[in-house]
């Protein structure tokens, strides 16, 4: 399948819908193996509050996009490069602290995204951004609250802590860069222009860090590519096994 | 009874498949019905949480009940705006889910998080409760327990 060609809020709808399918299916592969069941229950949960936003805004893509495409499609027929979800969502899950800093980083991004969406003159749009927003807030206390225990917990838990926000801080760069399509979307009144998420996303997550006695890092490497198609390699491994069923058995239902 | 009256008692005394005491109309889910002149009946719903995995039996449960009264064309729909909210609970609602142990949604919440209104224990009406856990076994639900009597206990949460 090739590229589609599409208008600015189409991508736009498409890029927040892989965002919150690759999130989603990341925690949903913490399902059985969380070091607590309340928290077992509470990933798997957050990752269906993703899958519903990410299933909503697909059938909007391919209304705006005029494919006519199913949901199923966009999951399990596109190819890894056709894929335009940022490249903080993919990264693997690693420990649970590795797991929690990504939550941080990424439902902070996402409630401030949701709430100017709620905004949009896209009424559709708008409608599941009302919904996202009740769903995000949980999801950012959820991230918030285990960011102050475990950073302001044992030796252990802080340096884990520590290790993962340096792996996963320079990833959070491109939430925020503009392009011509998110430029687009924000003149004719569809969304945010990223760049204006940026202060309130680094007020929230700098206050959290210091209540958890953590420092936010000082980084020059600047990973991007997400949102043209381009990715990091443990993506591709992760599309492989999502997709396996469905490339195996097309059109498989049950 | 007009037709659109009998649709509407229908369609409202289904129950919800994941809390069963409950009916659809009890939590809010059923919007509007409509029925033209042609017979053709049409049905509103709108989704709790954006993943529910209870709206599409609801809706086939919903299709086929109607169906069996009679009325073999209709359409459901779901509708996302305005988006559901807890305080569409009827007070009928409220009751059937603290008697089924379940603490019901505090009203009047505008801010989750400026919260202050407690949450009494389903089994023993104490106020002095704690949550356990943000989220429980459905997505609608967190997990509390009771310092009075000891139970943990569902709750319905805001939203």
């Amino acid at each position: 399948m090739t590229l589609v060609v599409a208008s600015a809020a189409a991508v736009s709808t498409l890029r927040i819908a892989d965002d919150c399918l690759v999130l989603s299916h990341r925690l949903a592969q913490w399902s059985s193996l969380a070091p607590t069941l309340e928290d077992d229950v509470a990933l798997t949960n957050i990752a269906l509050d993703l899958l519903g936003q990410a299933r909503a805004m697909y059938e909007r893509t391919a209304e705006l996009d005029g494919t006519g495409r199913s949901e199923d499609d966009y999951v399990f027929m596109r190819d890894e490069r056709e894929f335009v979800n940022c490249l903080l969502v993919e990264q693997e899950n690693g420990d649970f602290a590795r797991t929690m800093v990504r939550q941080l980083l990424c439902s902070t991004y996402q409630l401030a995204q949701w709430q100017a969406l709620t905004d949009s003159t896209d009424a559709q749009v708008a409608a599941i951004a009302a919904r996202a927003v009740k769903e995000t807030s949980y999801h950012r206390d959820h991230a918030t609250d285990w960011t102050l225990r475990l950073g302001d917990g044992t030796d252990e838990s802080h340096a884990r802590m520590e290790r993962a926000l340096a792996d996963l801080w320079p990833f959070s760069v491109e939430l925020f860069e503009s392009d011509d399509v998110s430029r687009d979307a924000a003149a004719t009144g569809y969304g945010p222009d990223p760049r204006s998420l940026r202060p309130e996303w680094q007020a929230y997550v700098n206050r959290v860090l210091a209540d958890a006695t953590l420092v936010v890092p000082q980084s020059t490497w600047q990973p991007t590519g997400g949102r043209q198609g381009l990715h990091t390699e443990p993506f591709g491994y992760m599309v492989a096994e999502m997709q396996h069923l469905h490339r195996s058995f097309p059109g498989a239902t049950w | 009874m007009t037709p659109i009256d009998e649709i509407r008692r229908i369609a409202g005394a289904l129950p919800d498949p994941e809390m069963p005491a409950l009916t659809i109309a009890d939590l809010g889910i059923l919007r509007d019905v409509r029925v033209d002149s042609g017979g053709h009946v049409e049905i509103d719903i709108t989704p709790t949480y954006s993943g529910c995995p209870a709206l599409d039996t609801i809706r086939e449960d919903l299709e086929r009940c109607i169906r069996d009264q009679g009325y073999d064309d209709v359409t459901v729909r779901v509708v996302l705006s305005p988006a559901w909210t807890t305080e569409w609970m009827s007070e009928a609602g409220r009751i059937k889910l603290r008697e089924y142990g379940i603490a019901p949604p505090r009203q009047q919440v505008f801010d989750v998080h400026a919260l202050k209104i407690a949450v009494a224990c389903p089994q023993c009406t104490s106020s002095r409760t704690h949550e356990v856990a943000h989220f429980g076994s459905t997505q609608c639900q967190a997990v509390r327990a009771c310092d009075a009597c000891g139970e943990t206990f569902p709750h319905f949460k805001e939203h």
